[in-house]
């Protein structure tokens, strides 16, 4: 018998040297309590969040609980169904009106998570024939979508427009095309230009579908992401989100004013064959998305602290992955695995958690120790995260630079 | 330089700053196997080798792309298509 499991030795063997240098495992934290949106215990420490995407602060907010406890008794635990048969409770109609109000868009259908969305609708909308077009740094679930779907994937560099276009020359013109962009790019927390990248798509008859997993909530006016407030919503075909990051619970969505839009409900696998959200997951998203259409003190305040982090951080010599803070994600670059592996410990040690990323997830082989900022980060906490920062990199032997 | 011997050639030449492992570089060469090649760095060839005779390349081809032989069959019949 062949081991099926034995093609994974190299990275047993590469986790195993990881942790053989007495670090903390990067990929097995568990938090024992969870006191607030920015704060939990880790192995009995008081332990300051700085790596959940929970950007809006949400997932105690005491309206979405509320709803999500009323939700819960009001419909049981769970709709043990998919959307299409037994899974769509009033609950579940709720959210994607929410949703549809939010967008300012007719149509919306809600997933079990961000991740299947993307999935559904990039190997449903593109099919034998079609091509779809991708981002170099497009997220898994995106690659995920495009092995799926039996289209033909073409790749272009990371936010290159001249790369865009040279790549849709090749095309056949009559051809259908999905040109796939993200708002905000998770790992160097880059945003992209859109104005340029949809410009040349549409100029080629490609559709559109713009991720805002990473926008939702706190870019452009109404908070819908960052093709809000770059001006291009009327040339975008769908926007896909989750719920799992702003919005504080866990599920994903397609939002869309394609007239058709109401067939994917029964051609799209990923949303098919699957079981529904609980109608407390629904009932609490619902809440939370109709919150942060007004949000906008919270929106103000998640910026003002991501300046902080991002300006302190460049202060004490850090290397960061964008010159200016633009997103809530603040990427610092490491030279190598080591040096990350013990930093990363080192702050867990020192009651900072932050994630650890490191290729084939990051693009282009950096190594990264990632921080996502939440609306409710005192200016304390991220004054003790930079003093945690610069301890740890001396702790770890980490080289800071002159600030320019 | 569109003829298989001179696509081959070409190829080498853009392999070659990609090789880390500095391994003989052969039409049975495979990416994954021999070079140890990580799925980005297959990739960002394969964007080259697009640019460099200005054809397209579908991801989903890849799969069945193991060796550089098997590149230098694709690609030329992609020139030759071309014309």
């Amino acid at each position: 018998m062949t081991d099926l499991l034995s093609k994974f030795d190299p990275l047993i063997a590469e986790h195993a040297g990881l942790l053989s240098a007495g670090i903390r495992d990067p990929f097995g934290i568990v938090m024992d309590k969870v006191l607030s949106p920015t704060e939990a215990i880790i192995k009995g420490q008081h332990t300051i969040l700085l790596g959940t995407y929970n950007y809006m602060g949400m997932t105690f907010d005491p309206d979405v609980v509320a709803a999500g406890q009323a939700a819960i008794r009001d419909y049981g635990a769970g709709t043990t169904g998919s959307r299409v048969l037994n899974g769509t409770y009033q609950t579940h109609k709720e959210c994607e009106e929410a949703l549809k109000d939010f967008y300012g868009m007719s149509h919306a259908m809600v997933f079990s998570t961000g991740y299947q969305a993307n999935l559904g609708m990039v190997s449903t909308l593109a099919g034998k024939g079609d091509f779809i077009i991708l981002d170099a740094d497009s997220h898994a679930s995106i690659y995920d979508g495009c092995k799926m779907s039996n289209a033909d994937i073409v790749r272009f560099r990371h936010n290159d427009a001249a790369d865009l276009e040279k790549r849709l020359k090749r095309l056949p013109p009559e051809a259908g095309k999905l040109v796939v962009l993200e708002g905000v790019y998770s790992m160097l927390g880059d945003i992209a230009p859109l104005p340029e990248l949809v410009a040349i798509a549409k100029a080629h008859g490609a559709m559109l579908l713009v991720d805002e997993a990473h926008g939702m909530g706190f870019f452009g006016p109404n908070g819908r992401g960052v093709y809000e407030e770059q001006g291009v919503a009327d040339d975008v075909d769908f926007v896909v989100g989750t719920f799992s990051k702003s919005v504080g619970t866990v599920g994903g969505f397609c939002v869309s004013n394609h007239p058709k839009f109401e067939i994917l409900r029964l051609v799209c696998r990923p949303y098919t064959f699957t079981a529904s959200l609980p109608p407390a997951v629904v009932a609490s998203a619902a809440t939370s998305i109709r919150k942060l259409m007004t949000a906008h003190d919270k929106r103000a305040r998640l910026w003002e602290a991501t300046r902080r982090l991002h300006g302190g951080l460049k202060a004490r010599g850090f290397k960061l992955a964008t010159e200016t803070p633009e997103s809530a994600i603040v990427s610092v670059l490491m030279p190598d695995q080591e040096t990350t592996a013990l930093m990363w410990s080192t702050l867990i040690e020192l009651g900072v958690y932050v994630n650890m990323s490191r290729p084939p997830a990051t693009p282009a082989g950096v190594f990264l120790l990632r921080c996502s900022i939440c609306a409710l980060h005192s200016d304390a906490q991220i004054d003790t995260v930079l003093g945690k920062f610069e301890q740890a990199a001396q702790m770890a032997n980490l080289a800071l630079h002159e600030p320019a | 330089m569109t003829d298989r011997a001179g696509v081959y050639a070409r190829i080498i030449e853009l392999i070659e700053p990609l090789n880390a492992k500095k391994v003989a570089l052969t039409e049975a060469t495979t990416f994954a196997g021999d070079m140890e090649m990580d799925s980005l760095t297959v990739m960002d060839l394969v964007a080259s080798m697009e640019d460099e005779w200005d054809i397209l390349i579908p991801l989903n081809m890849l799969p069945d792309l193991e060796t550089i032989g098997q590149v230098a069959d694709a690609v030329h019949g992609l020139v030759t298509k071309k014309g």
